[in-house]
């Protein structure tokens, strides 16, 4: 029994190991979703005017949005080439569950796109103007939020990953996945300017992020092997 | 040569239960409707407060509750395909899911129509209209999946299993969508929130309930049945249906 | 072994193959022939469980594959038109995350089984640098590194020299001789001489 416990960890190891290190040799693809995601909050500011007062007002909403995009960026190329080079396959016919490799897929996603919006989040906290009391709030959410983003991505990404033109296909089925996500996150940052105890946002997101670890690996798994097919 | 075709029972079988059910629907749609507004639309007394622009609901209420009963119908389809391996269910999401969505599109609209005399304007962000307009995305999001396959039965598990998530996170949308409403509370006045509703206008606004549930079955019935024929038509019994060649 | 039970498969209104059955024991060798587009590669991911067949079903030691998926997964070796070798990857890597992927620790060599493999000193270089002939072999060499008793294997010997294609074969005898099964697609005839080899011939069917 230990064997196995201890097995099932290491299959989970090896594929996440892969992607990260994939992800490093490969730089643009933690470097580019970062660029985007701070060039659409530079150009908020040039859209809706300077004004300190009124950046800090939208803040929360905006570096969320660029977050869910950022994310985004990424997710098309979640299960792609594993799809095309066949390695899917070869994962699938392994003694583990396929959601086994799903959950090390996503964590190593979240950790090449999630962790470095989460690290870089006080630089665009300060180009926003954001209350210095909501910079830990934002931290936080960010923390838990984006591993939900790539989880519930995920699903939208195994169901169009045999598609010729998924990425456009994607975006619409996993945009409105993500409203819950949005609204708790922002209004915790909201509530942590106004210097209010942001704790049962946070709660509430993480009962989200407990179910979809859960859940979406089985779905993923189960909508990939609709792909493969 | 058609002998790969043979078990054709269980296709023919649902195409022939919707045959039966067909008329039933049709009846309670005709009847519902047409009773249900005429007497909302030119009997039931206006509203002392909204007057006559209330008698939108007659529409409205019936569209919005059967567009998420629509949801609910087609993810229960979905969970029957997914689950039993049922190939007919799944043509039963694809079947109830534009269906859906125009239901979802008509309250969306008659609610609009009606925001503009109560609210001043076309679009709120009011909490159900906001749910009503995501609950259609998810629809959206379920016919293009489908039609984005070219193998329509890899289409059909992929549009399942999407419409399944969806009816998880639905709760989860719209509980969350009244909470940020009520957290900016703006200019909004929640529509539902008058006292309790007249027996002159109740019994109206039930018979189209009931109608509009008879129009929702009816045309998914359709549906289904040309669904089952697309699917099926190089079996004998199509063929015999379709001029015995 | 494996037991094919009126298999029928139809893909995109065409008929491929109907009512198709056959047994493949330990020790037996089963070459697929049959012109492109006859359903050879669609038979074999159904028996691969990657598709589900129309009707029939596929039984492994008398069970049905879709029943206890991950045990029957354990005992086979897929390797189809899309090898699952990552190009970014080198060979050892590519290698080493199969092995991992599928539980199994390498008792050989890894360096050894890729120099038996003519890639003596490829072992660190991009896999997308290599010659096709030489990526095909990264994937190939699983077939010294699996204990699968059942080998699927899809046009094996595409982009193989004629050095390959013997060492290949040599290799097939003595999974045979373990009492291992093989079912391999193939429009060249084996060059060497098995007792036990089987041949299936698909039709194309319109």
């Amino acid at each position: 029994m230990i064997a196995q416990n201890h097995s099932y960890w290491h299959v989970w190891a090896s594929v996440y190991k892969k992607d990260v290190r994939l992800a490093f040799r490969q730089r643009s693809d933690i470097i580019n979703p970062l660029l985007f995601f701070l060039i659409v909050i530079t150009l908020f500011p040039l859209g809706i005017g300077p004004e300190p007062n009124l950046l800090a007002r939208m803040a929360p909403g905006i570096i969320w949005v660029a977050a869910l995009l950022a994310t985004m960026l990424g997710l098309d190329k979640l299960f792609r080439d594993d799809y095309l080079d066949g390695t899917l396959e070869q994962l699938m016919l392994s003694p583990f569950p396929l959601s086994l490799s799903v959950s090390a897929k996503v964590a190593a996603h979240w950790t090449v796109t999630g962790l470095p919006m989460v690290i870089l989040a006080p630089l665009f906290a300060l180009l926003m103007n954001l209350q210095s009391q909501a910079l830990s709030a934002m931290m936080l959410t960010l923390l838990i939020g984006t591993p939900l983003l790539s989880l519930i991505g995920a699903i939208g990404a195994g169901l169009t990953v045999g598609l010729q033109k998924g990425g456009v296909l994607l975006s619409l089925l996993v945009l409105p996945l993500y409203i819950p996500v949005l609204i708790f996150a922002t209004s915790a940052i909201d509530t942590a300017s106004m210097s209010l105890a942001y704790g049962g946002q946070l709660a509430i997101l993480g009962a989200f992020l407990a179910v979809a670890i859960v859940l979406a690996p089985i779905a993923v798994s189960s909508a990939l092997k609709v792909s493969i097919n | 040569m058609w002998k790969w075709l043979h078990p054709y029972a269980k296709a023919e079988r649902a195409y022939q239960l919707c045959n039966t059910l067909l008329p039933y629907f049709a009846v309670v749609a005709v009847l519902g409707i047409l009773v249900g507004w005429v007497w909302g639309l030119a009997f039931a007394p206006a509203d002392y407060q909204q007057k006559d622009s209330y008698r939108i609901i007659f529409i409205h209420v019936p569209s919005a509750i059967w567009s998420m009963g629509a949801y609910s119908s087609m993810a229960i389809a979905a969970l029957v395909a997914l689950v039993w391996q049922i190939r007919n269910a799944q043509l039963a999401v694809i079947a109830i899911a534009p269906v859906g969505a125009a239901m979802t599109v008509i309250a969306l609209l008659t609610g609009a129509a009606w925001g503009k005399p109560m609210w001043g304007a076309w679009w709120v962000w009011d909490a159900r209209l906001t749910s009503e307009l995501i609950l259609l995305f998810l629809y959206l999001g379920v016919m293009s999946l489908y039609h984005a396959f070219e193998d329509k039965r890899a289409g059909g598990k992929a549009a399942s299993i999407l419409a399944l998530v969806g009816v998880v996170n639905l709760p989860i949308i719209h509980f969350s969508v009244e909470w940020w409403n009520t957290l900016h509370q703006g200019a909004t006045i929640t529509k539902f929130d008058t006292s309790a509703i007249d027996p002159s206008m109740f019994w109206p606004l039930m018979i189209n309930i009931l109608g509009f549930a008879g129009f929702l079955g009816a045309v998914t019935l359709i549906r289904l049945k040309t669904e089952i024929l697309k699917s099926e038509q190089h079996r004998p019994w199509v063929k015999a249906l379709a001029g015995g060649k | 072994m494996l037991h094919v039970d009126a298999v029928t498969c139809i893909k995109q209104e065409r008929c491929l193959f109907e009512d198709l059955s056959f047994n493949l024991k330990s020790g037996e060798i089963m070459q697929l022939e049959g012109p492109n587009g006859a359903g050879k590669t669609s038979l074999l991911r159904i028996l691969a469980g990657f598709a589900e067949p129309m009707q029939g079903q596929v039984k492994f030691n008398q069970q049905c594959i879709g029943r206890n998926y991950d045990e029957y997964a354990e005992n086979v070796l897929f390797i189809g038109h899309k090898t699952g070798v990552n190009t970014q990857l080198n060979a050892l890597e590519n290698c080493q995350f199969w092995l991992n992927t599928h539980g199994l620790e390498s008792g050989l060599d890894l360096y050894e089984v890729l120099a038996d493999l003519g890639l003596v000193g490829l072992e660190d270089v991009p896999v997308r640098q290599l010659s096709a002939g030489q990526q095909r072999r990264v994937a190939l060499a699983r077939l010294w590194l699996n204990r699968a008793p059942l080998w699927l294997l899809d046009e094996p010997f595409t982009a193989v020299d004629k050095k390959g294609v013997q060492l290949l074969q040599q290799r097939f005898a003595e999974h045979l001789a373990t009492g291992g099964a093989i079912l391999l697609t193939s429009h060249q005839d084996l060059t060497t001489h098995f007792d036990k080899l089987i041949k299936l011939q698909l039709e194309y069917r319109i």
